[in-house]
């Protein structure tokens, strides 16, 4: 019972006590930089999730023979391999939007949120729980990515995932479109609101006095 | 004045603890000391008092701001009656630019103050008199069409992006009028630069309408130059007539409400000196600096038509005047050290001058010089206290 306790938690604790955008405050570069639409940051969070879930597989697997001093290079190299991989599958199958992420793809091989993982859990957990802290670890981020490009998409461009949503009467009565949300700036500002009113929830995530 | 005392006296009890209505007790705080003197001091010992607290403070550069306001509303309405063709009098024009510019006020006013209410009641705490001046600033910043939702949107972004979060009244970094100003440049450009909104064509409450002449242009002096494709480019009035120095100097040029008149905003700076609510230093420091950054780019600058502008016309045109004398001189977000001043102020000038004269993106440069002084204004201040410190260390004897 206390196993799978443990193992929920895992799953489930970066979605909201222990996010890693929310609450570490880990990978807030891509996460301003491929909001400005919802497609590109849904395809963004499940491209972070496959990886951060294989590469804390395939860590965990190799845990016991990684010569501890050579062990950033070989998550790296681990990292850098599946990236390549979903970079690659990207172009063949979703060229629109992999041309919309440009480098932010092959820079998830700088993504905080990986190195984290692998050095926090993966190195030191067995591959079945490491699986499920990289998935819910990815689904954590793509959760707030998916969030913010909800609302710039929608108050930037008045659209959502391409689809018209904000009629073109209002437009004629005058609605214009906020400039501000397309730009990063205004991403910073999303997430500071969701932080704030995450933390004004949650009890413990306040600090004491 | 009497009378109202009664009635503030009768409700008081109501509000205080116990009463009915004592959850609303900021509120009749707020608007009871605005109206008389607060009398919770100190009621024993030996204090000194100075008639003057925050609330007098804003309101004396309320009054500053009046001049600019009233002239600004007669800009419109001349601007208006020039654009149409049609022969109005002073008092026409005068009240066709209240029109045009009240509502702005009103919903700037509106949308803050709520703001403000709100939060005092939620935080338990007085509601705080910092909007009295802000509110006032918003409408003179901007053009005369900016759309009133928009203005309602941009204020209550800077009110709780810009002020409460950083705590309120007195703990923002940047003026919360120019993150207004801010934010409406960058969510809504279109609304906010070109040659279409300077000038009101359209009526205002169904009166005064009128199909603008065929020579109307309703580019500032300053947009002008940033799209000038001549070397030396004269600027001239919506009319096409050129105009000089003088007409930017008196305010007849199309802008935004309250910043066209250098003599009015000088009227209001001559009451803010002489009450010393603001710094002239700072505002000095603001026109030398923009004059000798004006006279580099005369001599040494590129040639382009904005660089070859004559710099004292660079301190009368656009929000210069404005911005030295009613932003660089906010007691919040400005420098607080006298010598913090001198650099503070000349920043602001030198870097208004730069991003005119250097990025055509932006024809009009003192907002974002003033907002990104705004951020060095404790550095500054920081390094004046501690060269301070060091100077004084080696004077002393005792080691």
């Amino acid at each position: 019972m206390k196993m799978n306790e443990e193992l929920k938690n895992t799953l489930l604790g970066p979605l909201s006590k222990n996010n890693p955008i929310a609450v570490q405050v880990l990978g807030i570069c891509s996460a301003l930089a491929v909001t400005v639409e919802l497609k590109p940051a849904l395809v963004m969070g499940i491209s972070v999730t496959i990886i951060v879930a294989l590469a804390n597989v395939v860590i965990s697997l190799i845990r016991n023979t990684i010569p501890n001093s050579v062990r950033i290079i070989v998550q790296l190299v681990v990292v850098a391999a599946l990236v390549t991989i979903v970079s690659e599958f990207l172009k063949a199958f979703a060229f629109d939007v992999s041309v919309q992420l440009s480098v932010y793809i092959g820079l998830i091989i700088t993504n905080c949120i990986l190195m984290g993982r692998l050095e926090a859990f993966a190195m030191s957990n067995k591959p079945g729980a490491a699986f499920l802290d990289g998935l819910g670890n990815g689904f954590g981020y793509a959760m707030i990515l998916v969030i913010v490009a909800f609302v710039r998409e929608l108050f930037g461009s008045g659209s959502l995932l391409g689809f018209q949503i904000i009629p073109h009467s209002w437009y004629e009565a005058g609605y214009v479109n906020n400039g501000l949300m397309m730009m990063p700036s205004m991403a910073m500002i999303l997430l500071a609101c969701f932080i704030w009113v995450h933390r004004s929830l949650d009890k413990d995530l306040q600090e004491k006095g | 004045m009497k009378f109202l005392k009664n009635i503030l006296d009768k409700l008081e009890p109501t509000f205080s603890e116990g009463g009915k209505l004592s959850k609303l007790h900021s509120v009749f705080d707020g608007f009871s000391t605005f109206l008389f003197v607060p009398n919770h001091t100190a009621k024993s010992g030996a204090h000194i008092h100075d008639a003057i607290d925050s609330k007098r403070t804003m309101i004396t550069v309320v009054l500053a701001l009046v001049p600019a306001l009233l002239f600004g509303m007669w800009n419109v309405g001349y601007q208006h009656f020039l654009a149409i063709g049609q022969e109005v009098g002073f008092w026409e024009q005068f009240a066709f630019g209240l029109l045009a510019v009240l509502p702005t006020l009103v919903v700037s006013y509106v949308v803050g103050l709520g703001i403000e209410f709100i939060i005092a009641q939620i935080k338990g705490h007085e509601i705080q008199e910092g909007f009295l001046v802000t509110g006032f600033l918003i409408p003179l910043i901007v053009p005369v069409d900016t759309p009133l939702w928009m203005i309602a949107v941009a204020t209550a972004f800077a009110v709780i992006f810009a002020k409460e979060v950083f705590g309120g009244t007195g703990y923002n970094i940047f003026n919360v009028a120019l993150i207004t100003r801010a934010f409406l440049f960058f969510a809504y450009p279109t609304a906010m630069s070109g040659d279409q909104v300077w000038v009101r064509t359209r009526d205002a409450f169904w009166w005064g309408a009128g199909e603008p002449i065929n020579a109307f242009s309703g580019a500032t002096p300053l947009g002008q130059l940033a799209t000038s494709a001549e070397p030396v480019a004269a600027f001239h009035n919506i009319m096409g007539d050129p105009i000089g120095f003088w007409d930017g100097f008196l305010g007849l040029i199309p802008g935004s409400v309250g910043e066209t008149s250098t003599l009015a905003i000088l009227l209001g700076a001559v009451l803010l000196i002489v009450t010393n609510v603001a710094s002239w230093k700072t505002m000095l420091s603001v026109f030398l600096g923009g004059a000798v950054m004006g006279f580099v780019f005369n001599t040494w600058g590129p040639d382009s038509a904005v660089a070859h502008l004559p710099w004292y016309n660079h301190l009368v045109l656009g929000g210069f005047a404005f911005g030295a004398v009613f932003m660089a001189t906010d007691p919040v977000t400005s420098a607080r050290t006298e010598t913090g001043k001198w650099i503070y102020g000349f920043l602001i000038g030198v870097m208004a001058i730069i991003i005119r004269v250097l990025n055509p993106g932006y024809p009009e440069g003192m907002m974002l010089a003033i907002l990104l002084m705004n951020i060095f204004g404790c550095l500054i201040d920081y390094f004046v206290v501690q060269s301070n410190i060091k100077k004084r260390l080696k004077r002393t004897t005792i080691k």
